[in-house]
């Protein structure tokens, strides 16, 4: 097995090193050390995102963007300066294009309410595909079912990959809209968004990337993707929860009205009429998540001194080694087997229904996520009720994967 | 394997999910009700044969873990003969046996039911154990349009 995969050994990334920096990861669970292979729902937290969020309440707590006095000056610094670190991460043209969310979820939610829903009318179109998490599907409904608007389907085949040409034909002059996933959640299929994109915009349609399941695996450049918006989680790239971000482009950005009202986004208050503040303020009603923020901009400064190449490149290994040995396990089969895939392992056991996987390989220390992954059309279009999922992160390690291994037989002797 | 998995998946419970009981329609049902768990995919149809207060026949088809359908299994091979009184007695006597710590497991009357007691220590698989019960509920109770939902 060792010599199948040469990529982890010759790529000089060396997964312990890292790993140390996960206080998480030392734990034991059931007795067993823990074996972290849920990254795809959330992400463990290193030492420098944890410490940076206590020393920030520790020593800098304030609000932001109000008071005069030192520690508002510098809490203001301290989540300004996150959102610069944020914009180089994605290569942003200017902050005023980085608007901080409480997720991906409410990025979209955001884009569907204040750009999309003013514009469109019955019979107008929203494209999106069969493997899109629920979070960009549900919003779009909604816009949808206030406006008469429809939304159209992009399928998915039976590797997990878009339709060769599907997208391109369901672009229509009535499409307002397309949105879709960088990597998909369920499936692991990393999409061609940059061509996608390319596509759209020959049609003069506007596109947003959900890239929860990109940030984590891949270094992102907005620029050269050249999507009008991008959505993204903190907690899934080592950050914490609550904060999230919505990339946009300045144009498009300030031509749309707030999307929440109160402090923090306006400039001037009369009963009579208010004037909104600047890009990207205007987005940010009341307090934010100015902890959150500090943690998401540590967590940009690890993933630098990571690097998202060497990850990318040690990743693909170890799913190349993870794709094989689960695989390769009595009555498993795959749900998920695009050509290019990150991070994600889907699979069924035969006569072992993936709730029982769950709990059993979890009484073995190891965590995999069971179920639908909040991608309900991808369960139907498989035409199965949920899938196990082992979904990896630059600190797993070749022996974790051979411990969900163990852990598979064992489960399958329990009940197959 | 470990003591609260033993425990979990007892033989009863691998046997009645490798060969579930009961599990087919009843074309000419009085009652057909459908029971959802959304949070793992669960699906299951209970369907109800009465002859005036009693349960003449009960079955179950339907996908889900080895807990449910081993759950309905043993629900289905209990219920048939008794009446709904006593049904509806037994669902409230699962109910406490899956989800409070102290009812007892060793009752003499829930025989093989009391194999289910180990869903206990994990609470995550509860409404697993539990679908089919409410499922029977909503059959005994209702119309048998609405389908249950243990979310």
């Amino acid at each position: 097995m060792s010599t199948a995969h040469p990529l982890q050994e010759t790529s000089g990334f060396d997964p312990l090193r890292w790993r140390r920096d996960f206080p998480i990861l030392s734990e034991k669970v059931h007795g067993k050390p823990l074996v972290y292979l849920d990254n795809a729902a959330t992400s463990q937290k290193p030492r420098a995102v944890i410490d940076a969020v206590s020393r920030y309440y520790e020593h800098h707590n304030a609000n932001v963007h109000r008071g005069v006095h030192r520690l508002s000056e510098l809490a203001t610094a301290d989540y300004e300066g996150a959102r610069e670190k944020v914009r180089a991460f994605i290569n942003a043209r200017s902050t005023k294009e980085v608007v901080y969310t409480r997720g991906t979820t409410e990025a979209i939610n955001l884009v569907a309410q204040s750009f999309v829903r003013p514009m469109l009318k019955s019979g107008d179109e929203i494209l999106l595909t069969q493997m899109e998490h629920h979070s960009n599907i549900v919003p779009w409904q909604l816009v949808a079912g206030l406006t008469g608007a429809v939304l159209k389907v992009v399928p998915i085949t039976d590797t997990g990959e878009l339709e060769p040409g599907a997208f391109e034909r369901l672009l229509s002059p009535r499409t307002r809209i397309a949105v879709f996933g960088h990597v998909s959640n369920a499936l692991g299929t990393i999409n061609p968004v940059k061509e996608m994109t390319a596509q759209a915009h020959a049609r003069g349609v506007l596109v947003l990337v959900d890239g929860a399941q990109a940030v984590p695996h891949m270094a992102v450049d907005v620029r050269d993707l050249d999507c009008d918006f991008y959505a993204f989680s903190g907690h899934k790239m080592f950050a914490p929860t609550g904060i999230g971000i919505l990339y946009g482009k300045q144009a498009l950005l300030e031509a749309m009205p707030p999307w929440q009202g109160g402090g923090e986004m306006i400039r001037i208050v009369r009963f009579d009429e208010t004037t909104y503040n600047d890009l990207p303020h205007k987005f940010e009603a009341g307090t934010p998540d100015i902890g959150g923020a500090v943690g998401l901009g540590a967590a940009v400064d690890y993933l630098n001194q990571v690097g998202l190449a060497a990850i990318e490149a040690y990743e693909h290994g170890l799913l190349a080694y993870a794709t094989d040995r689960i695989g390769s396990v009595k009555g498993v089969r795959l749900v998920g087997t695009a050509r290019h895939k990150a991070g994600v392992v889907s699979f069924v056991m035969q006569g072992v229904h993936p709730h029982d996987l769950g709990t059993i390989v979890d009484q073995e220390g190891v965590a995999i996520r069971t179920g639908h992954h909040c991608a309900m059309p991808v369960m139907e279009r498989f035409d199965l009720p949920a899938t196990a999922r082992a979904s990896l992160a630059f600190y797993n390690t070749r022996e974790d994967i051979d411990a969900l291994v163990a852990a598979l037989d064992k489960a399958r002797g329990v009940l197959a | 394997m470990n003591d609260s998995l033993k425990d979990l998946y007892r033989d009863v419970i691998v046997d009645h999910n490798r060969a579930p009981r009961n599990f087919r329609k009843i074309p000419d049902a009085d009652r057909c009700v459908e029971g959802f768990n959304p949070l793992c995919g669960d699906k299951l149809t209970v369907y109800l044969k009465l002859d005036g207060e009693t349960l003449s026949d009960v079955s179950f088809e339907g996908s889900g873990c080895a807990i449910s359908v081993a759950s309905a299994s043993l629900m289905t091979e209990r219920l048939k003969g008794k009446t709904r009184a006593e049904a509806e007695q037994l669902f409230d006597t699962m109910h406490d046996l899956l989800t409070r710590a102290d009812a007892p497991a060793d009752a003499e009357d829930l025989g093989k039911l009391a194999a289910l007691s180990g869903v206990r220590e994990f609470p995550s698989r509860v409404k697993c154990a539990s679908l089919c019960w409410h499922t029977l509920k909503g059959a005994l109770q209702g119309d048998g349009a609405k389908p249950i939902s243990t979310e």
